[in-house]
């Protein structure tokens, strides 16, 4: 053994720059601030390097995993519940964590750039490292109490960055929307808990792992329960159907913000749980198959939504919804490594297209509706090739980073029966129209005439440019990590944890035609595309006159929100306007309390005529009181009592 | 020979008789001499049990009885005395607010 | 011949607290509580406390009841005015006092155990009543003397003429 890995330094070193900025921060000079922001996911990003180096066996041997730390200080010891604090680095940890740290530093360094005017500049960090603490504990957590103490507070601190902007109505409107659905997720991830905790009496994975493997026959039923429970708090924490509602409103944030914790590893957080936990969903296919059906359908719907966007940042959000959608099919379809794999290249190109936008909109001064935009190639050149490097990856171009991980996904798809090839098709359908919608972006943005002057030429700082280099040559490079058999390295990495099919193993034709079919469908994307925005730019305003009515159902993102509102808010509103506040606080309540002071203060007035300062009247009752005490301490009560009413009592010689 | 109850029922008798004058009487001196009526008749059945007993701190007890009526009736009749200048009247009833 | 000088004492005791309940005068009043108290002492002589009889006669009804009747001189209190009486403490009050006088006598004429008393029994010494007075009980004494003092403080303190006129009397 190496000795220990300090896992506990890789939370608490955001935290530190969490207080020390959220404390101090406002009085600091502005350098200052940044420099303890930067410094802490750079730290934790250290510590994972050094825990992966470990791990590799660089220099020494290779350290076991499962490696757990538990803290030492207790924090549920009761009876027959035992929770500790305990960290544990696996495979899967530790590429998550390599995202999560290394991704979150990189837009730490860009937010210094995007954020420099900003007045809650302090806030803003401290907020941020808040956000990386709570992540890396859910990702760390060796059980799942832990994890869901980080599942709530990344869901805070992206209720705080949605909201940074608070005295935008619309933005703090969207930061508790944002919270709301989450905690409606939140309620399914507790029930999950509360199942896990009453059928398997602990709540650590390993030990789950162990109690499910030693039993090979326990089968659905209670674990299907388990598994959709689980599966009700991943919709709302990863934005899929029916609780995705909250991630395009979450653009009122500031694009770093969008980038990394609504692209790269918040929302991603469920698709973590799920393969965290594969093992409760390897038992129960049912779980499983609604799993992918969820992603598929999600993945389908936010796709059409994207398609008639005119907020770049809608575009993307839509997007993220959709390549989720893709995450939770891989899930679904038990393919747990290739959807971490396309968490990971995701990751990569996703934040890229938020931060080459945010460049986009910082340079145009805020301006984001795509129909102003316009011929910005020239103009800003490195954004335009990053842009159009992430584009290629997400369109799943050969041989950029989608590709592959898009590719895994459909090809294990394919191989689950007829109902996983139903699947395969919707999400070749999705995939045209992804590649379609990135290049009606690609095309409106950069492409073509300006259609409007900027209100002021902002030159874009180094710091969000280096960003952006460095996550477009992962986006273009990163995909190799999982090319070859069985997800090549990536997947011999991960196969201890969360197991590679047999059936992902089978080399052959299958699997080239399937990729060449999807690399195809991508090009006829881009083609249409073309079509559309570059060849007949008044093309679109004709199809959407022509196509009214389906346009218009697009372009309201299927009036769900509107449903939404009709059909829970307003009862629930109504519910505790008339039933709670009026019957319940006001009659109830107000009325007991009004009437219990009514009753005293009748009380009180026939006592207050008592004291009336007549002497003879307080002899009166004097005499009154003293013969009552004499009665009671003279007469012989219980003889009496007994003598009158017949009792017969007996003790001592009566 | 005479039983000593009856000293204790004269003694009751008495003490009831002060507290019948003390609801009746309108005077307040009148009142205030039911009061040492009262007192009186604890005294007689402090004694009587002194005898009873054959304890000679029954009767020190009625002693100190004593002394502690002329201490009370000295204060009490200078404050009936100091109410009278406020108020000018002696009945009971007309002396009722808790204010001078 | 004690059962006569009881019956005699007795009888003028309870004569003079029932006149002075049915008196309006407060003089006549103060006079009948006099004859009450010069009875008591009498009746004391009978239980054989010597010293006591003759602290009732100086104290009581040479001193108190003094202060009593100088009391009604100076406020010239006179009759009993008819004013409006509070009923209801007649009302709680009068039962409230038979209820105890029939408790209380009860209890004494059921009880056993009292001796009898007759002239030459027990008598008490003034040497036994000093003897205790003066060791054991002292302290008491001597804060007794105290208290008088107190009160006589107070009784000047309230009963003075504020504005500084001196009226008569005490």
């Amino acid at each position: 053994m190496n000795g220990s890995l300090d896992l506990l330094l890789i939370p608490v070193l955001p935290f530190a720059g969490f207080l020390l900025n959220g404390l101090l921060g406002r009085g600091l000079p502005k350098w200052l601030v940044s420099t303890i922001a930067l410094l802490a996911p750079l730290g934790s990003f250290s510590v994972v390097l050094r825990a992966a180096l470990a791990i590799w066996g660089v220099g020494s041997t290779p350290l076991a995993l499962p490696y757990t730390e538990t803290c030492p200080l207790p924090w549920i010891d009761t009876g027959t519940l035992h929770i500790d604090f305990s960290f544990a680095l696996d495979q899967l940890a530790l590429v998550m964590l390599l995202v999560v740290t290394g991704v979150g530093f990189l837009i730490h360094v860009y937010s210094v750039g995007y954020m420099g005017h900003e007045e809650g500049y302090w806030r803003y960090f401290s907020y941020l490292n808040l956000f990386l603490f709570f992540m890396t504990v859910l990702v760390l957590a060796g059980n799942a109490l832990l994890m869901f103490v980080g599942w709530e507070g990344v869901g805070l601190a992206s209720y705080l960055l949605i909201g940074f902007w608070y005295q935008k109505n619309s933005a703090a409107t969207a930061g508790y929307k944002a919270f709301v659905v989450n905690r409606i997720g939140d309620f399914g991830f507790l029930i999950g808990l509360f199942l896990l905790l009453a059928n398997f009496s602990t709540l650590t994975f390993s030990e789950i792992a162990e109690k499910l493997a030693a039993t090979p026959a326990w089968q659905g039923g209670v674990l299907t329960a388990i598994a959709l429970c689980l599966l009700v708090g991943a919709t709302g924490k990863s934005a899929q159907l029916p609780l995705y509602v909250w991630l395009p409103d979450a653009m009122e944030g500031p694009t770093p913000v969008s980038a990394l914790i609504h692209a790269a590893t918040m929302v991603t957080a469920g698709v973590y749980m799920i393969a965290r936990t594969h093992f409760l969903f390897d038992r129960s296919p049912f779980a499983l198959d609604t799993v992918a059906v969820v992603g598929a359908a999600t993945a389908f719907f936010a796709a059409t939504i994207g398609l008639v966007q005119t907020d770049i940042k809608r575009v993307l959000a839509y997007s993220t919804v959709s390549q989720l959608g893709y995450m939770f099919l891989g899930c679904g379809v038990a393919a747990y490594s290739a959807a971490i794999f396309h968490l990971v290249t995701h990751a990569f190109f996703k934040a890229l297209l938020f931060l080459a936008a945010g460049s986009v909109i910082h340079a145009l001064g805020g301006e984001q509706d795509m129909r102003k935009m316009g011929g910005l190639r020239k103009r800003l050149p490195v954004t335009f090739w990053c842009m159009t490097a992430a584009v290629l990856a997400i369109g799943g171009f050969f041989p950029f980073a989608g590709f592959f991980s898009k590719d895994a996904i459909l090809y294990a798809a394919f191989l689950h029966g007829t109902g996983g090839q139903v699947l395969w098709f919707v999400g070749l359908v999705t995939a045209l129209l992804t590649s379609f919608y990135m290049f009606r972006l690609w095309y409106l943005t950069f492409l073509g005439e300006p259609r409007s002057e900027a209100a002021h030429h902002h030159a874009t700082p180094a710091s969000m440019l280096s960003v952006c280099v460095i996550l477009a040559l992962l986006s273009i490079f990163g995909g190799w990590i999982g090319f070859g058999e069985g997800l090549g390295r990536l997947g011999a990495f991960l196969a201890p944890v969360i197991g590679v099919r047999s059936a992902e193993t089978n080399a052959g034709k299958l699997e080239l035609y399937l990729s060449i079919a999807a690399v195809a469908v991508a090009a006829l994307g881009w083609f249409i595309a073309d079509r559309l925005y570059r060849q007949r730019p008044q093309r679109p305003a004709e199809l959407a006159a022509s196509l009214a009515g389906p346009y218009s159902l697009l372009a309201n993102k299927y009036y769900v929100d509107e449903i939404y509102r009709a059909v829970f808010v307003k009862p629930l509103q109504g519910i505790s306007m008339y039933l709670l506040d009026w019957i319940v606080d006001k009659a109830l309540l107000s009325g007991g309390a009004w009437i219990l002071a009514g009753v005293m203060k009748f009380f009180g007035a026939i006592l207050q005529r008592w004291q009336s300062g007549n002497l003879r009247s307080y002899a009166g009752w004097l005499a009154a009181g003293a013969a009552a005490v004499l009665l009671f301490i003279l007469l012989p009560w219980p003889a009496l009592l007994a003598s009158w009413f017949g009792i017969h009592v007996s003790w001592g010689g009566n | 020979m005479i039983p000593l109850s009856w000293y204790l029922l004269l003694s009751a008798v008495l003490f009831c008789l002060g507290v019948a004058g003390f609801l009746i009487k309108r005077n307040l001196i009148t009142v205030f001499m039911s009061i040492e009526l009262m007192l009186n008749a604890v005294n007689l059945s402090f004694v009587t049990f002194a005898h009873q007993w054959h304890a000679v701190k029954g009767q020190i007890f009625v002693f100190f009885v004593m002394m502690v009526a002329a201490a009370e009736a000295a204060v009490g009749l200078a404050i009936i005395i100091a109410v009278f200048r406020v108020r000018a009247t002696l009945a009971v009833d007309r002396i009722d607010l808790m204010k001078l | 011949m004690y059962l006569t000088l009881f019956i005699v004492f007795a009888g003028l005791c309870l004569a003079g607290a029932v006149n002075l309940l049915l008196q309006r005068h407060p003089i006549n009043s103060a006079l009948s509580l006099i004859v009450v108290m010069t009875s008591l002492a009498v009746l004391y002589l009978l239980l054989g406390a010597e010293f006591l009889a003759a602290a009732q006669v100086i104290v009581y009804a040479g001193a108190i009841m003094v202060l009593f009747t100088f009391v009604v001189m100076l406020l010239n209190a006179g009759r009993e005015e008819r004013t409006l009486g509070s009923r209801a403490a007649m009302a709680i009050g009068f039962p409230a006092v038979v209820v105890i006088l029939a408790v209380v006598a009860t209890v004494i004429v059921k009880s056993t155990g009292l001796h009898g008393a007759t002239l030459s029994d027990g008598i008490t010494s003034t040497v036994d009543l000093s003897r205790v007075l003066f060791r054991e009980l002292l302290l008491p004494f001597e804060v007794t003397s105290v208290l008088v003092l107190v009160a006589i403080l107070g009784a000047v303190a309230l009963a003075r003429n504020t504005e500084g006129e001196r009226t008569g009397g005490k």
